[in-house]
């Protein structure tokens, strides 16, 4: 119990640091009036938005409202749609977390197979190639591969749509794209894109995984058992490889969710990344802030997750953290 | 005692008795690889490809007298109006992509080197002071370092770019602020290990100056595995700044890196223009790949764990 209040006042205290840092960065490095006003804004306008958001009052009291702000959930109206920031973001976030579950999918269907290959022959043809080939999948730009695909198989095959999330269907009051065929057919390409790099994470760390478990005693034991190779392999030494591949996909989620702003980008895929890159560009700071502290939000308690997870799986972290 | 002393090396391995100098073994067990030797010799083409730029290249492609809209969107091969071929085709402006592409690369390479070296610098001199002065100095730099590293690197150049808007120096800082939390904790680490062993005790009772410890013999000890850190990060700064720039909040349109170029192309390979936009990645994949080889195959042979 205590680790677990421990973890939470860490998870808290990063998410007061990131809103300090995200404060500091809007409010006192940019100019807020650039920042927080429509740059479409008159004189008037600029003088009623001032005084409304309290722009002329000292830093210290502007840092408590926006505190207020956001622990009410409140982080601005957006320029560019006149909606609540974060109304916006949750709107577009089912798109974005179906892309990175699909992605995440993917990466562990096409990445663990490959990986225990490698694993198991490290100097072999398939090893050496599989390797290889997770290096070309670390080194190739997301958005390049994306467009590749898409002029592929969209534009020269006709294969698959090129943008968009198709037609959805409704599932617990949210849409989503994989209930329907339509739907399916458009998330494909994006997803693919999505998984590339984390389908050599995980090759990378199934490989890592297998040669050092390969090595144990228990397997030398179950082979001399007479178990069979393939019983060996999928039931001994997966259960114990699995262990870092999970945890290490558990904390890398977000960062799916992160740089789905590329995927998103490249496939006009309607997700929060896409909304924040437009953001961007267009200069709406709210929708900006908002994005930034939801996305701190998701990332500690991610974090938080994974770590109870592991200590319940690990007595000896619980004991470690008490003492 | 500007050399790097090898002695983590000799001292891993003591039983052997060779009168190869670590050095020498490095470049042998290097050159043992073909793969890692290929992309070696590939990075030091490109590189030289981008620094001779100015005196390679076909054309100067931001110089708008020498272009003619008349030699516009012309695919790879063809000739211009006085004669001479565009290897790699045009763009919209009869701009030659391949001048466009070696420029390209300066700008590319240039971003990624600068600001890995700043980087390792800022890392370098932050981790030492971190592990030699320890204590709170310590605890306030290295969770500094998790809170950051905590956060996809893409995530927080967005969140710097979104502050400071666009710019070749301000990619610049945002990929330096993200790289120097790595160098930051792998220095220290190692820093910690070094400085318990006998040589820096020796250089203690020697009555040598702090500064002489640290820079003199610590720091060169730590640099091995930072060299591995840095070749594989330039790498990952090159393939940022791209996607960066990709996406519209990196260098700006007068000052076009690849990513922009890939960019620019975008449009035109929905129309079967494919040139505009494949060459300048292609040109992106061989850099980016060929350091990753290297950067690859340089901590297999650093890493005192897999040496026998």
């Amino acid at each position: 119990m205590g680790y677990v209040i421990n973890r939470l006042f860490q998870g808290l205290m990063v998410i007061a640091v990131m809103a300090v840092l995200v404060f500091i960065g809007v409010y006192a490095i940019g100019n807020p009036v650039d920042m927080l006003i429509s740059p479409e804004a008159d004189q008037a306008e600029i003088t009623a938005t001032i005084a409304r958001m309290g722009l002329d009052k000292p830093l210290w009291e502007q840092f408590l409202a926006f505190l207020n702000g956001a622990l009410h959930g409140d982080l601005g109206t957006s320029f560019i749609y006149n909606e609540p920031a974060v109304r916006l973001i949750l709107d577009r976030f089912p798109a974005t977390l179906e892309l990175a579950l699909a992605a995440v999918l993917m990466a562990v269907v096409v990445g663990i197979p490959l990986g225990v290959i490698a694993g198991l022959k490290p100097n072999g043809i398939a090893g050496r190639s599989i390797m290889t080939i997770s290096i070309l999948g670390f080194s190739l730009p997301t958005f390049w591969v994306g467009m590749m695909l898409m002029m592929i198989f969209a534009v020269n095959l006709g294969w698959l749509p090129s943008t968009g999330r198709g037609q959805t269907g409704s599932l617990f009051g949210i849409e989503w794209s994989f209930l329907t065929g339509d739907g399916l057919a458009h998330l494909l390409l994006p997803a693919v894109n999505l998984a590339l790099f984390k389908t050599s994470l995980v090759i990378r760390l199934a490989r890592a995984g297998t040669r050092e478990v390969i090595s144990q005693d228990y397997i030398k034991f179950a082979r001399a058992k007479g178990l069979s190779e393939p019983r060996v392999i999928l039931v001994h030494l997966m259960k114990n490889m699995m262990i870092p591949v999970v945890t290490v996909l558990g904390l890398e989620f977000g960062s799916v969710v992160a740089f789905a702003v590329v995927t998103e980008t490249v496939f006009a895929w309607p997700g929060i990344g896409k909304l924040l890159i437009s953001s961007i560009v267009h200069l709406d700071r709210p929708v900006i802030v908002a994005y930034l502290m939801l996305t701190v939000m998701l990332f500690v308690t991610i974090n938080f997750i994974v770590d109870l997870i592991y200590a319940a799986l690990d007595p000896r972290v619980r004991r470690k953290e008490s003492a | 005692m500007t050399t790097i002393p090898a002695t983590p090396m000799i001292a891993a391995a003591p039983a052997e008795v060779s009168v190869e100098t670590p050095a020498a073994r490095l470049v042998r067990k290097f050159v043992a690889n073909r793969l890692a030797l290929g992309g070696l010799i590939v990075f030091v083409l490109v590189a030289l490809a981008a620094i001779l730029a100015p005196l390679i290249a076909p054309q100067n492609p931001y110089d708008l007298a020498v272009l003619d809209i008349m030699d516009g969107s012309l695919p790879p091969g063809e000739l211009s109006g006085d004669g001479k071929p565009f290897l790699l085709g045009t763009d919209e402006q009869g701009r030659d992509m391949l001048s466009a592409i070696l420029y390209g690369l300066r700008i590319s390479i240039g971003v990624g080197v600068g600001s890995t070296v700043i980087a390792l610098t800022i890392g370098l001199a932050l981790g030492l002071f971190a592990a030699y002065s320890g204590g709170w100095r310590d605890a306030l730099v290295m969770r500094l370092v998790d809170l950051q590293l905590g956060f996809p690197p893409i995530l927080i150049a967005l969140i710097l770019l979104a502050i400071l808007g666009r710019g070749v120096d301000k990619v610049m800082i945002a990929l330096v602020a993200l790289q120097w939390a790595y160098y930051a904790r792998t220095v220290r680490g190692n820093a910690l290990v070094e400085r318990r062993k006998e040589y820096i005790e020796a250089a203690r009772c020697l009555g040598l100056p702090y500064s002489r410890i640290v820079f003199g013999h610590l720091m060169p000890n730590c640099l091995p595995p930072l060299i591995v850190v840095a070749t594989m990060q330039v790498a990952h700064a090159i393939a940022l700044e791209a996607t960066l720039s990709f996406l519209g909040v990196g260098v700006p349109v007068t000052e076009p890196s690849l990513g922009m170029l890939i960019a620019n192309g975008f449009d035109f390979m929905m129309s079967g223009r494919y040139w505009v936009s494949f060459f300048p990645g292609v040109t992106l994949l061989i850099t980016v790949v060929s350091i990753n080889l290297v950067g690859d195959h340089l901590r297999d042979i650093l890493n005192p764990r897999l040496q026998k």
